[in-house]
């Protein structure tokens, strides 16, 4: 009961935050866009080359931007003291960084996603990419908040951790990268795509029980310095 | 048995009951190790039948395969050991731990190397997104990150605890990465020639194989255990039996 | 009245939070070397000690949040080990930083740090610790003082038995600093255990724990110095 209740509190204060400064909530879409729009300057124009990379430009795009708006994870909180008040707090730790991942994904993940379309169009990604972009993003972006946690937990208390953050993090997101950009592939040459979709589910359902408990750890270890 | 696995734990546990077994253990393996390595090496490379397909080429195997398979064993024990520190709180674990990484990132490194030369010949280019040496890219990644923690953070206890998260975090995604550049790597480009083809090998290819193998992980134990004596000694060096040590030393 | 709670307190066991040869390190320098205590309910303890002589630090290890000790803490009799979700459910824990948003309102900051305490609650304490007025000003408009006063207004809201305070008096005005005070009094003659590091010398008994006569070297202290200031 109580548990809930402070879960709820802290969830209430990081949407009220974020919607006072909801200018910052553009960044990482705009981050997205603008990786996507340097791809037809720096190779070519050309729709039929570009509908050949768009899969792989868009999930690279969304897992940059989503790496870039980590460091606000919990970078706020340590710098304040509210993390201390989250980790004193009697309930696991883990929880709140659930509630934390879960509010990154709201702020980060799913914007992404709904934006993926629009530059599906202008990368001329073929007919029957979509659906299976917005649903692979859907599936693989809360992965990439998840595992991000823990990236974000190592490096919440150092200076030069927006740095080191892409180190960490960047070889762990390689499976929802193949993955992901291959069920685009598929479903432009008309494949199913359902198996790749499953292996993204399977990995996000793992990832939801491992990720915390690592994050948590991480968080504790930062904290003590 | 359970009690003398408890004994063995906690005389593992203290820095200089590790550093005087060590100091014994670590002949015999240099010098096993070192026997084993050079008749493997020299019945591979001088006895062994050329390979069928690739010729002599093929004989950079018995490098390039036991520093992959070893850089690949020792990202797992340096989990373990980080999973022994952060469980148990065994300080000596950490240390074991922290002396793995660059080595394993060198045996990587060694790895990816050998692959480039073995490729020219095989593939004519130095470099193809073949699935073995993507993976091995990837460990390198994944070591480099580890490494990258270490130099970070100054205070030792959070450093090591910090490492030993992200190593244990990356030890549980190797099998999942691997699976999935293999399964990429099917996707895009059937290799013709996979680096490593087990089955078909002729035995006289094979043993000196794994003489190298075993040979190598000798090596890596004498090298593990000559940085973890170094660490040892710098922790430890207020303490009195380093400071006996020292002068017994200095007095020779 | 509050004499004899005290003894009573005092009398009952066990004791609510206590420390047993407790041994701290750090760059080299040992902080303290067999530290025990025995705190009981209705006591106020002052932990006192120069700079870089380990004061945060043992307030950090008493809440459990540095491992990097030797030495045993017991809560309510029971290892502390066994006993950090009731340890913590006591707990009220008052840092250098105190975790106010600045983009949120006073009132928006309490509703976070105590989510049980209804409107009117809330009011009232704001309005005790002279934010009467400022309810809904965003913190980012409030000073320094004001912003530590949003977090002190949680010393009216909240049912916890161990307060531990790191240098509460900071920024906080001369008028302010006597209502705190008062406030602390109270607690620990309603049965509360204060845990506080300050300079400020209280108007009542303290227990002192004066750290540094373990500081052998001085050459770290410099160095310390600029590490505890975080």
């Amino acid at each position: 009961m109580f548990a809930s209740s402070s879960l709820m509190a802290l969830f209430k204060r990081d949407l009220l935050i974020a919607f006072r400064n909801r200018g910052e909530l553009l960044n990482p879409l705009m981050f997205f866009l603008m990786v996507a729009s340097l791809f037809p300057l720096a190779v070519t124009p050309d729709p039929k080359f570009l509908g050949l990379i768009a899969p792989g430009i868009i999930w690279v795009g969304a897992l940059l931007a989503t790496l870039l708006s980590l460091d606000l994870m919990f970078k706020s909180d340590y710098d304040d003291g509210s993390l201390e008040q989250i980790i004193l707090q009697p309930q696991p730790t883990l929880l709140f960084v659930l509630v934390k991942t879960l509010l990154h994904w709201l702020m980060a993940g799913l914007p992404l996603t709904l934006m993926a379309p629009l530059l599906g169009v202008m990368l001329a990604l073929p007919e029957g990419g979509y659906v299976p972009l917005v649903l692979s993003l859907l599936l693989g972006t809360p992965t990439l908040s998840l595992l991000g946690s823990i990236g974000a937990g190592l490096t919440v208390g150092l200076k030069k951790g927006g740095m080191l953050m892409p180190l960490l993090i960047l070889p762990l997101y390689i499976p929802v990268l193949i993955f992901a950009a291959s069920s685009v592939q598929a479903g432009i040459d008309g494949n199913t795509y359902t198996g790749h979709l499953a292996f993204l589910g399977a990995y996000l359902a793992l990832m939801l029980v491992l990720a915390p408990v690592a994050s948590a750890a991480a968080l504790k270890i930062s904290i003590a310095r | 048995m359970w009690s003398a696995l408890k004994r063995l734990y906690h005389q593992l546990g203290s820095p200089k009951w590790f550093y005087e077994i060590t100091s014994r253990w670590s002949p015999w393996f240099l010098w096993i190790g070192t026997a084993l390595t050079l008749v493997g090496v020299i019945w591979g490379l001088a006895f062994a039948p050329a390979d069928y397909l690739q010729g002599n080429s093929f004989r950079i195997i018995y490098i390039h395969v036991p520093a992959a398979l070893l850089s690949q064993s020792a990202y797992i024990m340096m989990a373990v050991a980080g999973l022994v520190g952060l469980v148990w709180k065994m300080k000596m674990s950490f240390v074991v731990g922290k002396t793995i990484a660059p080595i394993g990132a060198s045996l990587a490194v060694i790895a990816l190397v050998t692959g480039a030369i073995w490729g020219k010949p095989t593939w004519g280019t130095w470099w193809v997104w073949d699935a073995r040496l993507t993976s091995m890219l990837i460990l390198l990644f994944l070591y480099m990150g580890v490494m990258a923690i270490y130099n970070a953070i100054e205070s030792e206890e959070m450093a090591n605890k910090a490492a030993a998260v992200l190593a244990l975090v990356g030890s549980i995604n190797i099998p999942i990465i691997k699976y999935s550049v293999e399964w990429w790597n099917t996707l895009h480009q059937p290799a013709t020639i996979t680096l490593t083809k087990k089955p078909t090998m002729a035995p006289e290819m094979f043993i000196p194989l794994v003489l190298t193998i075993i040979g190598f992980y000798c090596w890596f134990a004498v090298w593990v255990f000559a940085r973890t004596r170094n660490e040892i000694l710098w922790r430890e060096r207020r303490t009195k039996w380093v400071k006996s040590l020292l002068s017994m030393g200095a007095n020779r | 009245m509050s004499h004899l709670d005290k003894q009573k307190a005092d009398n009952a066991l066990p004791s609510l939070l206590s420390g047993q040869d407790l041994y701290c390190e750090r760059d080299d320098r040992v902080l303290f070397d067999g530290l025990s205590f025995d705190w009981h309910k209705g006591q106020i303890v002052r932990i006192s000690g120069a700079n870089g002589s380990g004061k945060s630090t043992l307030i950090r290890i008493l809440l459990g949040l540095s491992a990097s000790y030797e030495g045993q803490l017991f809560f309510s009799g029971r290892p502390m080990k066994h006993a950090t979700y009731d340890f913590r459910n006591a707990l009220l824990y008052l840092g250098h930083q105190v975790g106010i948003k600045t983009s949120l309102s006073p009132e928006e900051n309490l509703n976070w740090l105590c989510p049980q305490a209804n409107r009117s609650e809330v009011y009232q304490a704001l309005e005790k610790v002279g934010l009467k007025g400022f309810e809904d000003v965003l913190a980012s408009g409030l000073s320094a003082g004001q912003q530590r006063r949003v977090a002190l207004a949680r010393l009216y809201l909240e049912d916890k038995t161990i307060w531990i305070l790191d240098e509460p008096f900071t920024a906080i005005d001369k008028d302010g600093v006597a209502q705190l005070e008062q406030r602390i009094i109270e607690h620990a003659q309603a049965g509360g255990l204060v845990i506080l590091t300050t300079h400020h010398q209280l108007a009542v008994d303290v227990e002192e724990v004066a750290l540094g006569e373990f500081t052998s070297s001085v050459h770290a202290t410099k160095h310390h110095e600029t590490g505890e200031a975080q």
